[in-house]
């Protein structure tokens, strides 16, 4: 008797835990709750991915980081005569918010000078990403990306010196 | 008794409405919610139809099988006794459900349940193991401890030969076997293993429960970790919860049953997964002897793309990069690194997790997610371009930020 009363109450509960859905759904399906949806957005709507010709003397190519680190970025901007920055690309090798921090990059150099373009700083896009602590580094390298791009650039626009790009 | 009322009560209200209930334990825990309102309930809340990712990470963890849930949960609900209690039913109905476990733990691994020693888990099983080492003052007394299955890559130790080789040199043999009881063959005699780490919730069991397998013949002689009521031969004070003792009691039974029908479907599906993946994609390695390995774990690298970035363009997907303990750290798997993989295959590596519970349509969408998102990251990625181009990465001079 109370063997079959247990077995019916098993059952009940059995059932009543696999069916109720009264837990906030929300809260379960955030496989994303890692990244920001600022950062998820740059994978998901690529914007500049992609290269430009880096033999041309308007281009600045800047490759950063390491394979062994788990982090590269190239990014290429592309000058105009009155030293505007017109076009930029990127490509990297690296998590989600390496790859969201040199689109940002890309994004923010556009419509910039060579001179205003040095200005941009990790801590930006960082901030604009809501990048945590431990991603800081992304920044910084999307940072030295840009530098190295422009420092690229300024090599080429000097007179009678190879192209030199890494 | 107003308990067990109201459940009868809510119980017939929920049957009625849901009609019959499948007579095979089902795992209908995706939370598909509109798969499961019943139509005409007003108790229904308004929910969105809200897909959760598929799980394909059975190393970090794994469900609970409905049959163990069955069996803890009237030791939950009801037979809620102390079972170190001698003087009452309560207590001698769990003491018998713990006895009753601790023969379906030994009779998996072989071993005699006097042998076996309920812990909170394996980590707490390893500790009392390698303690012994540091407890014994003798200097010629050593200890062999090594993992039966690496829970990253899943490669198999040669347990058998290791204790024989520990048996011949009296020196005692310790093997973490999380990853691998009830999931391949283990016989703590044939394999002359003197101590062993069991895992509940790595074998469809409850979390929060482990046991140590201990030798009896020859004596092997542990220090307990934590002191008190003298509760499981003075070994491990604390009382016994019943409940997920029962859990994983169950957990192993189940596993004795099923775990040839287990290892063939998993291998299929393991080999299903793997060929679709490199018939479709170049520049892709599997971490880990091809041989010695357990098929559930499947540890690829994806060369020229990133790990981390991967998971997240998988985002229906619940997988893992690397091992789940150092996930918080920015260093690379140290299991890769120690096989000698390349820092930067390392950093590109994925683990894929096939249980008992993964269905082939979960492998197939696994698989096409992973070749769109890896062709796509190649796209991104400024390696994959260089190596078109022809260029050896290995003699660029990298800088370092």
């Amino acid at each position: 008797m109370a063997a079959a009363g247990a077995g019916r109450l098993r059952r009940a509960a059995s059932a009543l835990l696999l069916r109720s859905p009264r837990l906030p759904a929300r809260e379960l399906s955030a496989p994303a709750r890692l990244y920001h949806k600022k950062v998820v957005d740059h994978y998901e709507n690529p914007r500049n991915v992609g290269s430009l010709d880096k033999t041309s003397k308007n281009v600045g190519t800047g490759l950063v980081g390491a394979p062994a680190c788990g982090d590269v970025m190239k990014l290429q901007i592309q000058v105009d005569e009155k030293g505007k920055i017109v076009d930029a690309r990127f490509k990297t090798f690296g998590c989600g918010s390496a790859i969201a921090s040199s689109s940002l990059a890309t994004e923010w150099v556009k419509g910039k000078t060579v001179e205003e373009a040095l200005t941009i700083k990790n801590t930006d896009i960082a901030k604009e990403l809501c990048l945590p602590p431990v991603k800081l580094h992304c920044s910084m390298l999307a940072e030295d990306a840009i530098k190295a791009a422009l420092a690229d650039y300024k090599l080429k626009q000097e007179p009678k010196k190879g192209e030199a790009e890494k | 008794m107003l308990l067990r009322s109201a459940w009868r009560r809510a119980a017939s209200a929920v049957t009625a409405a849901r009609g019959a209930r499948p007579a095979v334990p089902t795992r209908e825990l995706r939370l598909r919610v509109a798969d499961h309102a019943p139509s005409g309930t007003a108790a229904a809340p308004e929910v969105e139809a809200v897909l959760r990712p598929l799980y394909m990470d059975v190393q970090a963890t794994t469900p609970l099988d409905p049959r163990v849930l069955d069996a803890m949960l009237p030791y939950l609900v009801n037979y809620y006794g102390n079972p170190h209690s001698r003087t009452h039913a309560y207590g001698w109905e769990s003491e018998a459900a713990v006895e009753r476990a601790r023969q379906q733990v030994a009779s998996l691994i072989g071993a005699d349940p006097r042998e076996i020693i309920f812990t909170s888990g394996a980590t707490e099983s390893n500790n009392i193991a390698v303690k012994e080492l540091e407890a014994a003052i003798q200097p010629d007394t050593s200890l062999v401890s090594v993992m039966t299955v690496n829970n990253e890559i899943g490669v198999k130790q040669p347990i058998a030969e290791i204790g024989r080789i520990c048996s011949s040199k009296k020196v005692y043999f310790h093997t973490d076997a999380a990853q691998a009881v009830g999931k391949i063959p283990l016989d703590v005699n044939d394999m002359k293993i003197d101590l062993m780490s069991i895992s509940g919730h790595k074998i469809y069991g409850p979390k929060g429960v482990g046991a140590i397998y201990i030798r009896r013949r020859p004596r092997v002689r542990v220090e307990a970790l934590q002191s008190g009521g003298g509760q499981e031969r003075g070994l491990r004070s604390g009382t016994v919860p019943t409940p997920l003792v029962v859990g994983m009691g169950a957990a192993c039974e189940v596993a004795q049953q099923e775990m040839e029908y287990d290892h063939e479907r998993i291998s299929k599906l393991a080999e299903r997964l793997t060929q679709k993946i490199m018939k479709s994609l170049p520049d892709v390695v599997m971490n880990g002897d091809p041989e010695q390995h357990y098929p559930g774990c499947i540890n690829l690298s994806f060369a020229y793309v990133e790990g981390e970035s991967l998971l997240m363009a998988l985002k229906d997907v619940a997988l893992s990069s690397g091992s789940a303990c150092t996930s918080a750290s920015l260093e690379p798997s140290y299991v890769l690194r120690a096989i000698g993989t390349d820092e930067d295959l390392a950093h590109s590596s994925i683990r894929f997790g096939i249980g008992r519970f993964t269905t082939e349509e979960e492998v197939d969408f696994t698989v096409e997610k992973c070749i769109h998102h890896v062709k796509r990251l190649r796209e991104m990625s400024p390696l994959w371009e260089m190596v078109q181009d022809g260029i050896d990465l290995k003699s660029i001079k990298w800088t370092q930020h």
